[in-house]
């Protein structure tokens, strides 16, 4: 009789304990119970950049196949992803609705550069994470000031780093020719080629020449360029001018080292209309596989996202590079939240999102995913391709000036 | 009880549903009212030239970038405060207002459309210019402190939040200048406006001066939304080029339909739709916003042609028992309201 008691007292005892303990680690923030976890987004399904809405529906697929599959630690994602039109204003709006309507547990990859400026000081002051913002802009990794807000894709001086490091390895004594937009986006890739050439930026950059974003053409820009006498040329344009510059080049018989940023880097819309003879032997920078890429057939992580395509996004273009970018930041965020496991405050998300090391199956081999808590850049590795006339080819290392 | 009375009774109720309403929702909710606010004023500027001087503009979205980014430098360079800001916005405005006023005594009807238009155009692209980019931040921007309130209390067990008393701040100064926009237009200027709209050889025969007229309502009406601008830079705290595309331009013109033209509560409605509508079509579809947007707006403008000011004008005058009576109760003196000759408008 006494035994029983004493076996039952014990077995009481045991799950007030188990109860106890799990009550203690089960830690939720606003957004998070124990069936649901709600995330926030804008992104721009109308107006000038609309064409990146289906970023927004690829990450919506993707967390449709995790509920599918049974959620994440048990719970649902419920992914909530308003319109901003490209709007700052209206970000900020739709983002407050998000946080103080919605109760999200965070607002995850909001597209755009200025749109994610306006809100950061609001997230920042609200203790909210701004996760994985979709803008390669350098500003994003700035622990320091902004604990609340991360990166994702390569940054602009990240990219201007690795081209300084070609530069040096292949042709220490260039005389580089620079041609960048005015504005902090070519900023932001001048300041990581100076900062990539190092001591050496003062004599190896012979000329610096910017546009504005108003510009009609960008000829005398060229002609400036081409008689500064360098043999190396850093290509720092969007769409539109990166093909007036590769077609300029070609006309006026000026043959430099071409480095064409990755911003413009689309066969389609920049190297067919410049020109594919004249595009030739250009180098850019990638760190995805590309969806038209046959050499990535039968990759079995692009073989997986284009099952993932075809059962829960359709509608989506198989031939869109935005669509494989959604499918991999949602991948990350999942793996940022599994990593939380039953502490889903916002603070526990910031410091799991600081502490991931991973390889995404959509990534070239060797790019990881790597963060700490003083490095808010999760994506710094990126490998060099040359066009060949038809594509870009893959060559040489991968650059990790990240130190990722 | 008399008609008067009967409005100043229900303006009296707005305004004290107008105070409470704040303490009844979230901050955020907030938020989108103090918004609705400022595209009231907007939008009340841009009928004050376009529903009762019918010069069409396209780009009233400038003078609100203006006003805006004026607020901004203010603010942010030479530390002024806040609510001081408001009157360089407006004066700021006027003065552009008039001189954009010359060229449009030149150019008439679709013309004078698409010459603001391209204004409209121009602004995002100048602000980002070389030789502004030092003060207007360029595509950057720039990001303001949104202002704490002076005092505060609770009210309904809510405290008077940072967007609580900003949308008291907004509330009065809508309230100015929507009293503003009242005197001017139901006395003789106003009826100068309307006969310009309507035909201007006959007004130029009753003595009004059609070159400063047109060119003082280009500057008034810009003023007005310069103040909008300014307000609505203080209420987001953000201004950048992107903030103030052409769309913007569009919107105010929409909203100025929707409410109603040469209706001054009209902007009220326009305020709502212009802010509520967009969020609906997200809500409804996520592939095609705009197009559901524009299904809302074709279905809205069916069913009450005239604008929402039109309909409720159609109401009260079916509600009065027989328009016989409606007559008869008229004092001498008072007009009818009349809408707007929509057909001529098109027109001419």
């Amino acid at each position: 009789m006494k035994l029983k008691h004493l076996s039952l007292a014990i077995a009481g005892i045991a799950a007030a304990a188990i109860s106890v303990s799990t009550m203690a680690q089960k830690k939720y923030d606003t957004g998070a119970t124990d069936t649901e976890i709600k995330i926030g987004d804008t992104k721009p399904y109308s107006g000038p950049a609309s064409a990146y809405g289906t970023i927004g529906k690829a990450i919506s697929a993707y967390f449709d196949k995790i509920n599918a599959e049974g959620g994440i630690n048990g719970r649902k994602v419920k992914y909530i992803s308003l319109d901003d039109g490209y709007n700052p204003a209206k970000t900020v709006e739709q983002v407050r609705k998000l946080v103080e309507e919605e109760e999200v547990l965070f607002v995850f990859n909001p597209l755009g550069t200025p749109s994610n400026t306006a809100i950061q000081k609001y997230m920042n002051t609200k203790k909210v994470p701004q996760l994985f913002v979709a803008t390669g802009a350098t500003k994003w990794g700035d622990p320091k000031n902004n604990p609340w807000t991360m990166g994702w894709q390569p940054n602009y001086q990240t990219e201007g780093k690795i081209y300084a490091a070609h530069i040096l390895e292949t042709k220490p004594n260039a005389k580089i020719g620079v041609l960048y937009q005015n504005d902090d986006y070519g900023k932001d890739y001048l300041k990581g080629m100076e900062d990539g050439l190092g001591e050496k930026a003062k004599t190896m950059i012979v000329s610096k020449v910017s546009y504005e974003v108003t510009d009609p053409t960008i000829d005398s820009q060229m002609v400036t360029l081409k008689s500064s006498g360098a043999d190396t040329f850093f290509n720092v344009t969007t769409p539109k001018f990166a093909a007036q510059a590769i077609k300029k080049a070609a006309e006026i018989g000026w043959k430099p080292t071409h480095y064409l940023n990755n911003v413009s880097a689309s066969v389609g819309s920049v190297l067919t209309p410049a020109g594919l003879d004249n595009s030739k032997d250009i180098i850019t920078t990638q760190y995805g596989k590309d969806p038209t890429d046959p050499q990535w057939a039968n990759d079995k992580g692009m073989q997986d996202w284009k099952a993932w395509m075809a059962k829960y996004f359709p509608t989506g273009d198989v031939k869109d590079a935005s669509n494989v970018y959604g499918y991999a930041v949602a991948m990350t965020v999942v793996q940022v939240l599994k990593q939380c496991g039953d502490n889903l405050t916002r603070e526990n998300v910031m410091k799991q999102a600081a502490s991931l090391d991973i390889t995404l199956p959509t990534a070239l081999p060797g790019i990881n995913i790597k963060t700490s808590p003083t490095d808010f850049y999760p994506i710094e590795r990126e490998q060099l391709a040359r066009f060949d006339g038809k594509t870009w080819v893959l060559f040489g290392k991968v650059y990790d000036p990240g130190g990722n | 009880m008399s008609k008067t009375r009967v409005i100043w009774i229900g303006l009296a109720l707005l305004l004290v549903a107008a105070m409470v309403l704040p303490f009844l929702v979230k901050n955020y909710r907030v938020f989108q009212f103090n918004l609705v606010l400022v595209y009231a004023i907007a939008i009340l500027g841009l009928n004050i030239l376009t529903g009762f001087n019918g010069q069409i503009s396209l780009g009233h979205g400038a003078f609100y970038a203006i006003g805006a980014y004026a607020a901004a430098i203010l603010m942010d360079r030479a530390g002024l405060p806040y609510w001081a800001t408001l009157p360089f916005s407006g004066v700021l405005c006027f003065v552009l207002g008039f001189l954009m006023g010359f060229p449009a005594l030149r150019l008439a009807g679709h013309y004078l459309a698409v010459a603001t238009l391209a204004l409209a155009l121009a602004i995002p692209q100048l602000l980002k210019y070389k030789l502004l980019e030092h003060y207007t931040g360029g595509v950057q921007g720039i990001v303001l402190v949104k202002p704490e309130p002076p005092f505060t209390f609770r009210f309904l067990d809510q405290p008077l939040s940072a967007d609580r008393w900003l949308y008291f701040f907004t509330l009065a100064v809508t309230i100015v200048m929507f009293v503003l926009a009242w005197n001017l237009l139901r006395g003789r200027v106003g009826r100068a406006l309307v006969a310009i709209r309507d035909h201007p050889i006959a007004a130029a025969v009753m003595g009004i001066n059609l070159a400063m007229f047109k060119s003082l309502t280009f500057g008034v009406s810009a003023a007005f939304t310069g103040v909008a601008g300014a307000l609505g830079a203080v209420v987001i705290a953000f201004v950048s080029p992107d903030s103030f595309t052409v769309t913007l331009s569009i919107f105010l013109l929409v909203g100025l339909v929707v409410g109603g033209l040469a209706s001054i509560p009209g902007a009220f409605f326009g305020a709502i739709f212009i802010q509520f509508v967009p969020n609906i079509a997200d809500e409804l579809s996520k592939s095609a916003p705009a197009a559901i947007y524009g299904v809302l707006l074709i279905v809205l403008m069916y069913l009450m042609p005239l604008g929402v000011m039109g309909m409720v004008r159609k109401l009260w005058a079916r509600w009065q028992p027989g328009a016989a009576r409606l007559q008869a109760s008229v004092k001498p003196g008072t007009s009818v309201p009349v809408p707007p000759d929509l057909t001529k408008e098109s027109t001419t």
